[in-house]
C-alpha cells in the first residue's frame, strides 16, 4: 500500500471533529489527537525515523498534508514548533538539542508557542528590545512578547531576544528557547476579531534560560531566525492541500446555491483555478529543493498569493450563502482567520518589496 | 508529472531567447504592422531552423512541453503572425484529418516550408493574417475547408490582420474542432505569459533608468509593490500552462478543464502586466514608440481569441462538477 493510500485509509478512520484548539479542554482535545498520529508514526512525516517520523521525502509530506486537508484533519497545534522551530534545530542546532526537542514536539507532550513579536517591533523585527542578560549558566529573559500563537496553553516558547543592546540592531540579538510556566513569565491572552483567544502577550520578568537552550551562537539570532522566517512564509506554513479543500468546499456551496447566485461561478471557477495554481507551483518548487535548490524570497510570491487566495475563497463562500452568511459559524470563522493572512508570516506589503527588490532587482 | 524543465527544455527556451533577442524583433514587428513581412518572415524561418515548428505534432513525446516553451518566447518577443494557428491548431487539425492531403500539408508545416492559419467559428471568426499563409483552412458546422483569404479586418493591434475565410475545397466533415481549438487555446496562453514577461521586464528596465525627485522610479514603494504582484501572477499562471500541456499530450479526461485554466490565468496576467506597465512607463508608455505598444493590444486582443474568458471559466467550472474532473485530480 503506498503511503498517501496508508494515510488516506488512516485519517478516514480517524478524523473527527474537535471543540476549538483556542479553548482549554479544545486544547487537551488537540494536544490527545497529536499523541494518536504519533503513534500511527504520521505526526512527523518527514523526520528521520528515531525523533518519530518516516524520512519520507518533501513530495511524501505534501501528499500527507493534501490527504489530511481532504479528510478534514483538526489544526496541527503543535505546528509552531512543527514547522518553525524544528526546520530551525536541523539547520543551526545540535544534535543534544535535537534529541532532547524534538520526540516530546512530535508527540506533543511539549507543544510550542512562537513568541516573535513585540509592541514595538511587527514588521521592524530587528526593532526588538526584550532582553537576554547574561547570568550564571544561562541568561535571564525580560520584556514583553506579543500575538504569540496558542501561548495561552502551550508549554514553551522560542523567540529572540536582545543580548548586545549595544550592538547595531540585526546584531546582538540571540535565538532561545523556554518555558512558559517558568518563574517570572506571565501569559495573558488577546481578544481578537473571531472572539477566540488564540492569541496572546507574553510578560518575562528576569526568567532563567540556561546555556543548553540557546539554538546557534549568542549573537547571531538574527541569522538563525531568517532562515526560520523563509520557511514560515514558504513551504512550511501552508500547503496546497488547505486550498484545494476550501475551494472544493466552495465548490460544494455553489452547487447548493440557489438561481439568484448563479453569476457568482466565475469566482468559484477563479479560486479552483487559484488552488491548482498554488499546488502545482508547489509541487515545482518541491522537485527544485530536492534537485538541491534552496528557497529564498521565492516564498515572498507564495505567501502574498495565499494569502489573498483565501480571502477570495472565504470572500465567495459568504457571498454565496446569501442572508444566511453571518449565521454559518464555519465559514465566518474562516473568514475572520484568512483577514489575518496578510498580516502574519510577514505582512504583504513587506512581501512585495522583497519580491521587488531581491526578485526584481528594483532599487531599495 | 515532472513539475522541473529538463536541462534540454532550459536550454531550448535559452536558445530560442538568443535567437530572438538577436533578431530586432520590435523592429520586424513595426515593419509587418507597416504591410513589410519579411524581417518577420526571416524571424519564423529562423525558428523552423530551431525546430519550433515540428513541436504540435501529437507522436512527439514532450513536445507539447516544449511548444509552450516556445510560445513563451514568442510571445515575449512580441513575434507578430499566426503562430497559435501555424504552431498549434493548425497541426492538430492536420493530424486529425489524416487524408494524404493533410499529410502532406503536416509534413510542410513541420519542416518550416509553409505558415498556415485557421478560422473556426464561432470561436475564432477570422483568419489571422490569411495574406501571408499558404495554407488557410475554415472550420464551421463540423466541415473543413481550405480556402482563400477574403475580405480583411483590421484589428487594434496594427500587426494583426484578420481575414474572412472564402472557402475553396471541403476536406472532411462531422466532427468538432474541439483538437484544434484545445491547441490554440494552449499556444495562445503561453503567448500571453510569455508577452506578460516582456512587459513586465520593459517595466522593471524603466523603473531602473527613469528618475524624477532624484531617484529611480523604481525606488517608489507603489512602483515596486505594483509590479511584485505582476511578477506573483505571471508565476502563478506558469505551472498552469505546463501542466495543461501534459494533460493534453496525454489526452486526459481534464485535459479541457486545464487549458481553459491556464488560459484564464495567463490572460489575466498578461492584462495586469499591461496595465502596469503602460503606468510604470508614465506617458512615453502611450506612444507607438515605445516597446509597450507592442504588446498591449496584441494582450487585450489574444484574451478575447480562442474563446472569452467567461466561457473558460465555464468550462473550467461545469468540469470541477463532474467527478472524473473534481477539484482534487
Amino acid at each position: 500500500m503506498s503511503f498517501r493510500a496508508e494515510a488516506r485509509a488512516w485519517l478516514t478512520e480517524n478524523v473527527r471533529k474537535l471543540p476549538s484548539v483556542n479553548t482549554a479542554e479544545g486544547f487537551a482535545a488537540h494536544r490527545d489527537w497529536e499523541r494518536q498520529l504519533a503513534e500511527a508514526r504520521l505526526a512527523v512525516v518527514s523526520w528521520p525515523e528515531k525523533y518519530g517520523g518516516r524520512d519520507a521525502s518533501l513530495g511524501e509530506w505534501l501528499a500527507f498534508e493534501e490527504e489530511y486537508y481532504r479528510a478534514g484533519g483538526p489544526v496541527r497545534v503543535g505546528q509552531n514548533g512543527l514547522f518553525l522551530l524544528a526546520p530551525t534545530l536541523f539547520a543551526h542546532g545540535t544534535e543534544e538539542q535535537r534529541d532532547r526537542i524534538l520526540p516530546p514536539m512530535a508527540t506533543a507532550d511539549e507543544v510550542w508557542a512562537q513568541a516573535w513579536s513585540e509592541p514595538g517591533a511587527g514588521s521592524d523585527l530587528a526593532a526588538i528590545s526584550s532582553r537576554a542578560k547574561r547570568t550564571d549558566g544561562g541568561w535571564l529573559l525580560q520584556g514583553q512578547k506579543t500575538w504569540s500563537s496558542r501561548a495561552a496553553f502551550a508549554d514553551r516558547a522560542f523567540g529572540l531576544f536582545r543580548s548586545d543592546p549595544a550592538a547595531e540592531r540585526h546584531r546582538g540579538l540571540t535565538y532561545l528557547m523556554f518555558d512558559l510556566r517558568a518563574e517570572g513569565v506571565t501569559v495573558r491572552p488577546i481578544a481578537q476579531l473571531d472572539g477566540d483567544q488564540g492569541f496572546a502577550e507574553i510578560f518575562l520578568d528576569d526568567v532563567f534560560v540556561p546555556d543548553e537552550d540557546v539554538i546557534g551562537t549568542p549573537g547571531e539570532g538574527w541569522r538563525v531566525a531568517m532562515s526560520t522566517a523563509s520557511h514560515e512564509r514558504g513551504l512550511s506554513l501552508r500547503s496546497p492541500g488547505r486550498f484545494l479543500a476550501a475551494a472544493d468546499r466552495l465548490l460544494g456551496l455553489w452547487e447548493q446555491a440557489g438561481a439568484g447566485r448563479q453569476s457568482l461561478g466565475e469566482r468559484v471557477a477563479d479560486a479552483w483555478i487559484s488552488a491548482r495554481a498554488y499546488q502545482l507551483r508547489t509541487f515545482a518548487t518541491v522537485a527544485a529543493l530536492d534537485a538541491g535548490g534552496t528557497l529564498g524570497a521565492e516564498s515572498s510570491l507564495g505567501k502574498v498569493f495565499w494569502s489573498d487566495l483565501d480571502i477570495k475563497i472565504n470572500e465567495t463562500a459568504l457571498d454565496l450563502l446569501g442572508p444566511e452568511a453571518e449565521l454559518d459559524e464555519e465559514w465566518t470563522a474562516s473568514y475572520l482567520f484568512a483577514l489575518a493572512g496578510p498580516i502574519y508570516a510577514g505582512t504583504n506589503e513587506i512581501q512585495r518589496s522583497v519580491i521587488a527588490e531581491r526578485l526584481l532587482g528594483l532599487p531599495r | 508529472m515532472t513539475f522541473a524543465l529538463t536541462s534540454e527544455q532550459q536550454q531550448f527556451a535559452a536558445t530560442l531567447h538568443k535567437l530572438l533577442s538577436d533578431a530586432d524583433v520590435p523592429a520586424a514587428a513595426r515593419a509587418w504592422a507597416d504591410g513589410d513581412h519579411a524581417p518577420a518572415l526571416a524571424i519564423w524561418t529562423a525558428l523552423a531552423d530551431a525546430g519550433v515548428t515540428g513541436l504540435a505534432i501529437p507522436d512527439e513525446p514532450g513536445g507539447l512541453v516544449d511548444l509552450v516553451i516556445a510560445c513563451d518566447e514568442l510571445g515575449h518577443h512580441p513575434v507578430p503572425g499566426p503562430l497559435a494557428e501555424s504552431l498549434a491548431a493548425v497541426p492538430a487539425m492536420l493530424a486529425g484529418l489524416g487524408t494524404g492531403p493533410a499529410r502532406q500539408w503536416l509534413a510542410e508545416l513541420t519542416a518550416g516550408q509553409a505558415i498556415a492559419t485557421i478560422a473556426i467559428a464561432p470561436h475564432v471568426p477570422y483568419a489571422l493574417d490569411a495574406d501571408i499563409a499558404r495554407l488557410v483552412f475554415w472550420w464551421k458546422d463540423q466541415k473543413i475547408w481550405k480556402g482563400q483569404p477574403g475580405s480583411r479586418h483590421d484589428s487594434m493591434d496594427p500587426s494583426r490582420r484578420l481575414y474572412e475565410v472564402r472557402p475553396a475545397q471541403e476536406l472532411g466533415a462531422g466532427q468538432e474542432a474541439t483538437r484544434p481549438l484545445r491547441y490554440g487555446t494552449l499556444a495562445s496562453a503561453a503567448l500571453l505569459l510569455g508577452a506578460g514577461r516582456g512587459l513586465l521586464d520593459a517595466a522593471v528596465a524603466h523603473a531602473q533608468t527613469r528618475e524624477q525627485f532624484g531617484r529611480p522610479v523604481g525606488s517608489f514603494q507603489a512602483v515596486k509593490h505594483a509590479l511584485a504582484d505582476v511578477l506573483i501572477a505571471l508565476e502563478f499562471a506558469r505551472p498552469l500552462v505546463y501542466a495543461a500541456a501534459i494533460a493534453v499530450e496525454a489526452d486526459s479526461p481534464a485535459a479541457a478543464r486545464d487549458v481553459s485554466a491556464a488560459r484564464v490565468a495567463c490572460a489575466d496576467a498578461a492584462r495586469l502586466a499591461a496595465r502596469t506597465a503602460l503606468q510604470v512607463h508614465g506617458a512615453i508608455g502611450y506612444t507607438r514608440e515605445c516597446d509597450v505598444s507592442l504588446w498591449l493590444a496584441k494582450v487585450r486582443a489574444l484574451s478575447s481569441a480562442w474563446g472569452s474568458q467567461a466561457e473558460h471559466r465555464a468550462a473550467v467550472l461545469a468540469a470541477l462538477t463532474e467527478p472524473e474532473t473534481g477539484p482534487w485530480n
